[in-house]
């Protein structure tokens, strides 16, 4: 009984991933500054859950007159009410600023809308956050990210060296970092499922990095003497096969979502996307090329962990040194 | 490699066996899942409100309100017993959370110091050499206090929302001071809103008829207050006439026993029931004032103000006003419900009719069975044989993990939903991560068993720590995170925790079976 694979990836590839490392750090270096800046000036869409305010969607009977609807609502003085399709022609989405005052305030906002809308429209979803929950979610959110953060580098500390803690640490910084850069970018909404993503990300990313830092060790215990480059190499390409078809798996789960699992949805799954994508590259191209210059000490070499330590400073070029050392 | 202790094998077929017996009843619906047999499990993944439809209002209790009223009453008594005692005093006022005042007579700071302990149980005095003395909340009684009122609140939410006839409400306390109103089925909740947004403090109080209004704003009778009429809810937007009215309460709304909404010369009216004390003092109090007005006050303003023609000794009342059917039905509603030891504010809602519910319950599992469908072939066609083990595992992780989210009684949300596509697609890493390893093996020249066996306790190590790094962030998820990513954070921790399971031992057996059974000579990888 025999059930042979489609296709096999049979040959170790030899892929110089050490060579191309600078390139990695720089392109690294600029989509995490680029991001930063653009967090900083643009800064996010945020959804109600963090800025407040009210969010409602609508189905009309046919098509949705929104330049009507627009008409209707400005005249109830909510501030600056946006409306926008959402998925089907019957579908419109109804974003309030956040109303000026207290938590009543948001209500009376949405229970004005109600009675504008009236018997017109079903309400598909109706979501009001007050100014007080919100800005919990945003410090609730910000502690998540961090402590994640925190405890996933204590851990991969604990079970290995602090430069493998260091090294996985950045990499998924820079992920979370280049992720938020991307809805800033396209302006997508973030919300409390898209801080949901970035965690998630950050988990993903940080098994995909584990997963490589462990064939490190492992050569290192193995070929004591090799070089240390060529060790790099070595491991990535020995673990090439698996982080493509883990790759592709998880991506496979993610795209069915992004096109069959409705709008609700798709921010999640776009995030997610980004980091699946993100996430393997950080741990080829940042997480294993900064072991080299965050050199971890050999097993039974204590006093070359020291050198090694020593050593980047005077060998490694200024730039990803910079931010490593 | 091969040998597989017998108790082992029966263990995991066990749990395999466990996990689809108890996803099952999700694949029925509830009606059907009636007719069969009790020992069927009958326990169903609850949905949550993003699914199901409903509503979601958090509610934050005023405690403040509450303190502020103790406060001033803690002044009141304070002003009595310093008469009482014939001590001068200067500065009696709240002042943020205490009540401060400065004793003259700095030669009786000991009868100053008895005094003061008996103002408020509930707060502790502190008394300086210069005769200041400040009175605070002591720590436990303040945290009792709040503990009690927000019972309160839970138990009269409770009741109120029970009165408008909602079914499975869930009701629950969050943190200190907020209680959390789950309504499934509820697309609309402004009627509930608006019941919940009422204290509903309501107090019989005589109408002062010495004075007019006009008269009484300029100066104002001791023991008096100016209230607001309540809005005529027949004709929104007129405004009713203030009243002067005794701030002596004569019978208060905690003496009702039953109101109900009911018809007098065709108008709708509230009538009220007092128990025994309540009807002998609303009795006393109205046959000494007959031909007087009096005011019933609802929240700080007057529903209404009917002369009394003559003593009211039944027990038993009416209250007409403005109403209509609606506002007479809310009243009689909330009267019987009693009224809230403090204000609510609603910090947020979030509602989702049944068509969204159903679209995201429609939506969320074709994208996971197109998923699911993706991976199964995906592996299929890059490891043969071994890759139908790792999707016969993937199967037992669905089920395993349906089973624990229907045993725990676990909601399931959309993101939750998001959260089982994903960790399928995550939970085959682990099969891949063994299954190149093994490959790894072979080409090192191993013989076929070595390998399998290099390949599965190679692989433990790195499994073991990419499934942990996981979980920290999804537990994390779990103890920050809000309603929707909770849900996901639950899916995606238990979804990591069976991937582990099933990936492994799942998998070994399989292959071990298959090893034992056809003595193949060489992997099929």
């Amino acid at each position: 009984m025999t059930l042979r694979p489609l296709i096999i990836i049979k040959r170790i590839p030899n892929i110089d991933f050490m060579g191309l490392h600078k390139l990695g750090f720089a392109l690294s270096i600029v989509l995490t500054v680029a991001s930063v800046v653009l967090f900083l000036t643009v800064g996010l869409n945020y959804g109600i859950d963090f800025s407040g305010g009210v969010l409602v969607e609508a189905r009309t009977q046919g098509p949705a007159d929104i330049a009507g609807m627009r008409t209707k609502l400005n005249g109830l003085g909510l501030g600056e009410v946006s409306l926008q399709g959402f998925g089907s022609p019957d579908d419109v989405l109804i974003r309030l600023p956040r109303q000026p005052g207290d938590d009543k305030a948001q209500m009376k906002g949405v229970d004005a809308l109600r009675t504008a809308l009236g018997q017109s429209v079903e309400f598909r979803r109706v979501e009001v956050v007050g100014p007080k929950v919100g800005s919990e979610l945003v410090a609730a959110g910000v502690k998540a990210t961090i402590l994640a953060l925190l405890a996933i580098a204590a851990y991969v500390w604990f079970r290995f060296e602090w430069p493998f803690g260091v090294g996985a640490m950045l990499s998924t910084i820079h992920d979370s970092a280049t992720t938020v850069g991307l809805f800033a970018l396209l302006q997508l909404e973030f919300n409390l499922t898209t801080l949901a993503a970035i965690l998630t990300i950050a988990g993903y990313s940080i098994n995909d990095t584990v997963v490589i830092y462990d064939r490190v060790r492992e050569t290192m215990r193995k070929h004591k003497s090799m070089d240390f480059r060529m060790l790099i190499n070595k491991s990535l390409n020995e673990t090439l096969s698996r982080t493509i078809l883990t790759v592709s798996t998880t991506a496979l789960a993610v795209l069915a979502l992004l096109f069959f699992g409705g709008e609700v949805l798709r921010g999640f799954s776009i995030a997610m996307l980004w980091g699946i994508v993100v996430g393997t590259y950080s741990s080829l191209f940042i997480a294993a090329p900064l072991l080299y210059y965050i050199r971890p000490g050999r097993a039974g070499e204590a006093k070359d962990a020291d050198e090694a330590d020593r050593k980047p400073i005077a060998a490694a070029p200024t730039g990803p040194q910079g931010r490593t050392s | 490699m091969l040998y597989f202790q017998p108790w082992k094998v029966l263990s995991i077929l066990i749990i395999c066996v466990l996990g689809v017996f108890l996803s099952a009843p999700n694949l029925f619906n509830a009606g059907t899942l009636e007719g069969l047999p009790s020992w069927i499990p009958h326990k169903q993944i609850s949905l949550g409100l993003d699914l199901r439809g409903g509503s979601h209002l958090l509610l934050e209790v005023d405690m403040n309100q509450v303190l502020r009223e103790r406060l001033n009453a803690a002044v009141d008594s304070a002003r009595t017993e310093l008469r009482n005692a014939r001590l001068g005093y200067t500065g009696l006022a709240v002042q943020g959370n205490q009540v401060t005042f400065t004793v003259r007579d700095l030669d009786r700071l000991d009868d100053v110091r008895g005094l003061a302990k008996k103002i408020d149980q509930e707060l502790d005095p502190t008394v300086g050499t210069d005769g200041k003395v400040t009175l605070t909340f002591n720590e436990s009684a303040l945290k009792a206090r709040q503990q009690t009122i927000l019972d309160q609140s839970i138990e009269i939410v409770r009741r109120r929302i029970d009165e408008t006839g909602t079914k499975e409400p869930t009701i629950q306390r969050e943190g200190q001071d907020r209680i959390l109103v789950q309504l499934p089925g509820i697309d609309n909740p402004e009627h509930v809103k608006e019941i919940l947004g009422k204290t509903a403090k309501m107090t019989f109080q005589l109408v002062d008829t010495n004075v007019s209004v006009e008269e009484a704003k300029r100066v104002l009778p001791p023991g008096d207050e100016i209230l607001p009429s309540a809005e005529d809810t027949r004709h929104p937007g007129v405004a009713g006439p203030s009243y002067v009215v005794q701030r002596r309460v004569m019978v208060s709304g905690d003496a009702l026993t039953d109101a109900q909404a009911t018809f007098q010369d065709a108008q709708p009216v509230v009538s009220f029931k007092f128990d025994t004390n309540g009807g002998r003092r609303f009795g006393e109090a109205t046959k000494a004032n007959v031909g007087k007005p009096f005011a019933i006050v609802l929240d700080g303003k007057v529903i209404s103000a009917p002369v009394i023609r003559e003593a009211i000794t039944g027990g038993a009342g009416i209250i007409s006003g403005n109403f209509t059917t609606q506002t007479a039905g809310d009243l009689a509603l909330l009267l019987r419900a009693g009224a809230l030891p403090a204000p609510l504010t609603i910090l947020e809602e979030r509602t989702v009719g049944p068509d969204l519910g159903a679209d995201s319950i429609r939506a969320g599992t074709l994208a996971s069975f197109v998923g699911v469908a993706l991976v199964i072939v995906f592996m299929m066609v890059f490891y043969g044989l071994f890759g139908v083990f790792a999707d016969v595992a993937l199967f037992f992780n669905l089920c395993l993990l349906l089973g624990t989210l229907s045993l725990l009684g676990a909601t399931l949300t959309l993101p939750g939903i998001a959260g089982i596509a994903l960790t399928l697609g995550m939970a085959v890493d682990a099969n891949v991560l063994i299954y190149e390893r093994i490959r790894e093996e072979v080409r090192g020249g191993r013989t076929m068993l070595s390998a399998l066996e290099a390949g599965f306790s190679r692989a433990f190590g790195t499994i073991l720590d990419s499934h942990v790094t996981t979980f920290v962030a999804g537990v994390l998820m779990f103890a920050l995170g809000s309603g929707p990513v909770k849900g996901f954070a639950v899916t995606l921790c238990l979804g990591v925790a069976w991937s582990l399971f099933s990936a492994i031992l799942v998998t070994r057996l399989q292959i071990v079976s298959w090893v034992r059974r056809w003595r193949p000579k060489a992997i099929p990888i």
